[in-house]
Formats: C-alpha cells, sequence, structure tokens
C-alpha cells in the first residue's frame, strides 16, 4: 500500500539476475527496498527481499471448511429437517448424495473468498488511482524503489548505491 | 565412497532377507492358525453348512498372492509410466531422478512369472476358482442327458466372448510382452545418452513414451478388468479401469517419493533438494484426491442408481463384519489423513512427513485392493491377520531387492540430460 505524499528514488535494470544481485548489493549497504517492480515473476527475488510467506493459503482453508459447513448445514436441514422428502427411496439425510454440492460449494467459497481477501490485502478497488513507478515495468524494465524517508542515508549516497549495483537510470519519482 | 552409482550393501540385503523371513514366519504361522482352525472354525464351519462349499486356507492364501501380484505390479508399471510422463511432458525438474521409477520396471519380468504361477495355483488346483467364469460348469445350457444345467448361468456364458481362458490368457501375454519391451527400449535408449551425449535419445524418448501411454492407458483398463473386476464376474462398473489406475498411480508415486526420500537420506543425489521433494509431495497430495475423487464417483452414482445387481458389489463390503471396518478404514487413511497431512507447503517440503505419508498412502492402497478383491473371491472367510501381513512382507522384500538390485547396475543421475540443468535451478 503506498501511502501519499511520497518521494522515491527508483533503479531501472533491464536484466532479472541483474535486478535480484543488485537487491542483494543494496540490501547489504543498509538501504531498505520499498519494493521491487517486475514485469514478471522472478524467482528467488521474494527470499531476496525478506518477504514473509503468504498467509492465504490459511483463508483458503478457512474458507473452504466454511464452504463444507454451510453446504452440509444447508442441505441437512433442507431435505432432512424443514422439508423431509423422500428421493429415490434413500433416507432424508443421504450423505453421500450430498458430497457433491458440499465439494462444489467448499470450491466455491474457498476460491472466492482466497480472491476477496487477496483484493482486500492488496487494496485492489475499483476506481483505484494507478501509481506507476515507471510505465515500462508493464513492459520489459525492471525497477527497485527505494522510499527516501524511510532511509536514514542521504540521497546522493543512496544514487550511488543503486549506480554501483548496475542500474541502467536513476530517477526520482514523486506521487502528490 | 562413489556416491555416483548405488551401492546395494550387504547391511541392505541382510535387511531384506530379514523382511522376507519374518513373512515367511508370519505366512506359516497363519496357515497353522487356520489349519488347527484358531477363530475361524466356527466361521468356516458355518460357510460350509450355508454353501456346501469347503474352505480351505489355501484359497485365502492365493488369494492374498493375487492381491500382492497385482498391487506390486502396479507399482512397477507406474514407474514406467511415470518415467513416460515426465519425457512426455519434457519436463525439467525430475530428471536427476528418472532412473528411480524406471528402475520400478525390473519388477515386471519376474511379476509376470509369479502372476502366471499364482493363476494356476489359484484356479486349477482345486475344486475352487478365484475366477468364478473358469467353472466350467456355468456355460453349458443342457447337460449331457439332456436336462437342464442347473449351474447354467446366461449372464457369465453371455461374456464368454471375452472371459475366456484363451483369449484372456493371450491379452495377459501381449500385455506384458509390449509393457516390458517398452521398458527395455527405453532403458536401453535413456541409458545410451549417458555415452554419446546426443540430444536424438531424449528425442526419440519423446515419441516412444507418447506411444507407451497410450497403449498403457488401454492396457492397464483392460487388464483391470481381467485381473481384478472378473473376480466379481456379474458386476461390472464403467469407471473401473481408472479406479485401477488411481490406485496404482498413487501408490506408484508414494513409492516413487520414498524411495527418493531413502537415498537421499542415504547420501545419494545431492541435487535433489526440498523443491523437487515439494514436487513429488504435491504427486502425491494430488493424486489422493484424484482417486477419492474417481472411487467416490464409482460409489455414488451405484449408490444413488441403487440397481440390484450394481449395488450387490457394495452391500456385501458395507453389511460385512469383516470388510465394512477396512471400508471406512481405506477411505480414512487414503483421503483425509493425506488431504489433511499434505496440504501444507511445509508438510511436502520436509521429509518427515512426506515419509509418514507416504507409508500409510501404501498400505492404504494395498487395503484398496484387498477390498476389491478379497470379498469377491472368499465371501465371508476372508479375514485380515498374519497372512496378509506375511505374503505383504515376502512381495514388499523380493521388489525392494530386484528394484534395489537393478538400480545398483549403472549411474544413479543421467548424465547428459538435456534437462539437468534446469532442474538444478529448480525453484517453487
Amino acid at each position: 500500500m503506498m501511502e501519499r505524499n511520497k518521494n522515491f528514488i527508483i533503479g531501472v535494470y533491464s536484466d532479472p539476475d541483474q535486478v535480484k544481485n543488485a537487491a542483494k548489493a543494496i540490501i547489504k549497504s543498509g538501504i531498505r527496498i520499498h519494493e521491487v517492480y517486475t514485469p514478471f515473476p522472478i524467482h528467488g527475488i521474494e527470499d531476496v527481499l525478506g518477504y514473509k510467506k503468504t498467509r492465504l493459503p490459511i483463508v483458503a482453508f478457512l474458507f473452504g471448511v466454511t464452504g463444507t459447513f454451510l453446504a452440509l448445514f444447508m442441505q441437512v436441514w433442507m431435505l432432512g429437517i424443514d422439508w423431509p422428502m423422500i428421493i429415490g427411496g434413500k433416507d432424508h439425510i443421504a450423505l453421500p448424495a450430498f458430497i457433491p454440492v458440499t465439494f462444489e460449494l467448499t470450491v466455491l467459497l474457498s476460491a472466492l473468498g482466497m480472491v476477496g481477501t487477496f483484493m482486500v490485502i492488496s487494496d485492489l478497488k475499483p476506481y483505484k488511482k494507478l501509481r506507476l513507478m515507471d510505465i515500462r515495468i508493464t513492459d520489459d524494465k525492471h525497477v527497485i524503489a527505494i522510499d527516501i524517508a524511510a532511509n536514514s542515508m542521504r540521497v546522493k549516497d543512496i544514487q550511488s548505491v543503486l549506480k554501483d549495483s548496475g542500474a541502467d537510470e536513476i530517477n526520482e519519482k514523486n506521487f502528490e | 565412497m562413489n556416491k555416483e552409482v548405488f551401492i546395494f550393501t550387504p547391511g541392505a540385503k541382510k535387511n531384506i532377507a530379514i523382511l522376507a523371513i519374518t513373512g515367511l514366519v508370519l505366512v506359516i504361522l497363519g496357515i497353522i492358525l487356520m489349519m488347527l482352525g484358531g477363530g475361524h472354525a466356527e466361521t468356516a464351519g458355518a460357510a460350509h453348512e450355508i454353501s456346501g462349499h469347503d474352505f480351505h486356507w489355501s484359497q485365502r492364501l492365493y488369494t492374498d498372492l493375487w492381491i500382492n501380484n497385482i498391487y506390486f505390479i502396479g507399482l512397477g508399471l507406474i514407474g514406467i509410466f511415470f518415467f513416460a510422463v515426465q519425457y512426455a511432458a519434457q519436463a525439467g525438474w525430475s530428471a536427476p531422478l528418472l532412473r528411480i521409477p524406471l528402475a520400478f520396471g525390473y519388477w515386471l519380468p519376474y511379476a509376470f512369472v509369479v502372476l502366471v504361477i499364482v493363476f494356476i495355483l489359484a484356479n486349477f488346483t482345486g475344486h475352487w476358482h478365484l475366477f468364478h467364469w473358469l467353472d466350467q460348469s456355468l456355460y453349458a445350457e443342457t447337460l449331457s442327458d439332456g436336462s437342464a444345467n442347473p449351474h447354467y448361468d446366461p449372464i457369465i456364458a453371455g461374456k464368454r466372448p471375452f472371459l475366456n481362458l484363451g483369449f484372456y490368457t493371450i491379452r495377459t501375454i501381449i500385455f506384458f510382452v509390449v509393457w516390458i519391451g517398452f521398458f527395455i527400449v527405453m532403458k536401453k535408449e535413456h541409458y545410451a545418452e549417458d555415452v554419446d551425449g546426443k540430444i536424438s535419445h531424449w528425442k526419440r524418448l519423446i515419441t516412444m513414451s507418447a506411444i507407451f501411454i497410450i497403449f498403457f492407458a488401454l492396457s492397464s483398463a483392460v487388464a483391470s478388468w481381467d485381473w481384478v473386476m472378473s473376480i466379481d464376474t456379474h458386476w461390472y462398473s464403467t469407471i473401473f479401469g481408472w479406479y485401477i489406475f488411481a490406485s496404482w498411480f498413487v501408490s506408484g508415486l508414494a513409492a516413487i517419493t520414498l524411495m527418493v526420500t531413502f537415498l537421499r537420506e542415504n547420501g545419494y543425489l545431492p541435487m535433489i533438494n526440498e523443491n523437487h521433494l515439494h514436487d513429488l509431495g504435491k504427486y502425491v497430495f494430488a493424486f489422493s484426491i484424484f482417486w477419492t475423487y474417481i472411487w467416490f464417483s464409482q460409489f455414488m452414482l451405484i449408490y444413488y442408481a441403487n440397481i440390484p445387481e450394481e449395488s450387490v458389489y457394495f452391500v456385501e463390503r458395507l453389511s460385512s463384519d469383516i470388510y465394512a471396518p477396512v471400508f471406512y478404514l481405506n477411505f480414512m487413511i487414503n483421503f483425509f489423513f493425506p488431504f489433511l497431512v499434505l496440504m501444507t507447503r511445509d508438510a511436502k517440503r520436509h521429509g518427515v512427513f512426506l515419509k509418514i505419508v507416504c507409508i500409510v498412502v501404501l498400505f492404504g492402497h494395498w487395503l484398496d485392493f484387498y477390498l476389491m478383491v478379497t470379498p469377491g473371491a472368499l465371501q465371508e472367510n476372508g479375514g485380515f491377520g498374519f497372512l496378509e501381513i506375511g505374503t505383504i512382507m515376502i512381495y514388499l522384500a523380493a521388489f525392494l531387492f530386484i528394484i534395489l538390485n537393478g538400480l545398483s547396475k549403472s549411474a544413479l543421475v543421467p548424465k547428459n540430460h538435456p534437462m539437468m540443468q534446469e532442474s538444478l535451478y529448480h525453484h517453487i
């Protein structure tokens, strides 16, 4: 999530391996990286940046379990308690026959819940104003963004570290 | 110590021998108990009175041998199938471990010999037939004196064009010849790559694998009708080929995973890391669910349609004191256990969980085959005891001995596989 009125120094790279090594070097020099933007996933970059493992699977599991019990409760209550009917000579609560619906609802709630949670935690919402560090990250360039306010180091030093790490360009980006 | 070639140490051989001897002792113990009639005397006596058939302990022994045959043939076949799938998909991650599943194929020629012996023992040594359709008295509508044949079975007689000894034997022989042929040819092609490093071997293996997969898809289905489904001769299920394949595949994957972790623990395969284990774990996880899907599809349609000639199959299993517990246990340990334990990423990446799940799944799918074969073959005379455990141990010892022996013949890791580099950097 980006806050307002922030100033960033951005290093632009053209090679995925280069950006990985650059991120390593920048972290080693004591600079905190705000975020790395790449047009495609780079394997292992999350380890370099020290990202914590996502907890999204736990969300998926919890939503899935909710779906399972919701579906079972719905069918047992509807077909077994509220309006019992004899279908195909089975018991009112014919558990094997309920499993397909239960399965579907488990998958549905799990998937929808995961997507919804992801949108909330990533602050993806309609009419959100897009803030791009550099338009070329949607094409072929990789960008390492450094938040000036989050680092005690001088801007000039940060720039020289970026330069040493092999950045093609070093720009500043201000968001109003 | 050179870790490029698997060394089949005398210690390992000794352990396998101990396993086999323990199994043999248990089998003998089981036979003695049954001969003394311990616990089974009343059941057998009652069965005698009701059905008029003599129950002899050898029937249970042959049935157990047959279950093990089918189960271990499955492991051997799935080894080759897995190898072929990796080539046909041009997979990179599995390059260093390809020779482990391939080595499972060494079992097949031995399995064929044992299969033939057990088939003869189980069908032609007494008045009992493991395969009911081999009873020749079922087919004639009238007896030689012109009176109606009381044993005549129009349903089985109608299946005769397919289920007759000649065609059955031909099918079995064709399957084994082609499977073993593919195994030999693919193995040769695969090992030839080590010597000259030409890319043509890899390309040719892709074609061979694709052809093998097609043949395997057809033959495994027909083999499952022949070897398993025809025990319940009247009954049929159109999903049965898939069902057997699913059970074979997940147990084969568990065996491959277990073998890889075992080799890794002994210092072999240094390039296999938790990323590769993760992929194998995903395979076991996914195909446990796949098996459940197929198993449930078969069960639910029969349950819901409730046609007597179909549902008798599950009535036999669920209304029996012997088989009903196994039926529920089978579902628990083959679905809930791997599903819940292997669900997280960490469980798939750490050997301990993976190993426990693989062992449980391997045993669970043995029980699955037990449930397919025993109720149809032995009816109320079945059981689970020393005899079953003993025969598993003997077969396991033989299987391990043969595949480890095969594995120790040449280098464990392909030298010039074009995907090797990709596999070394495999990261998920």
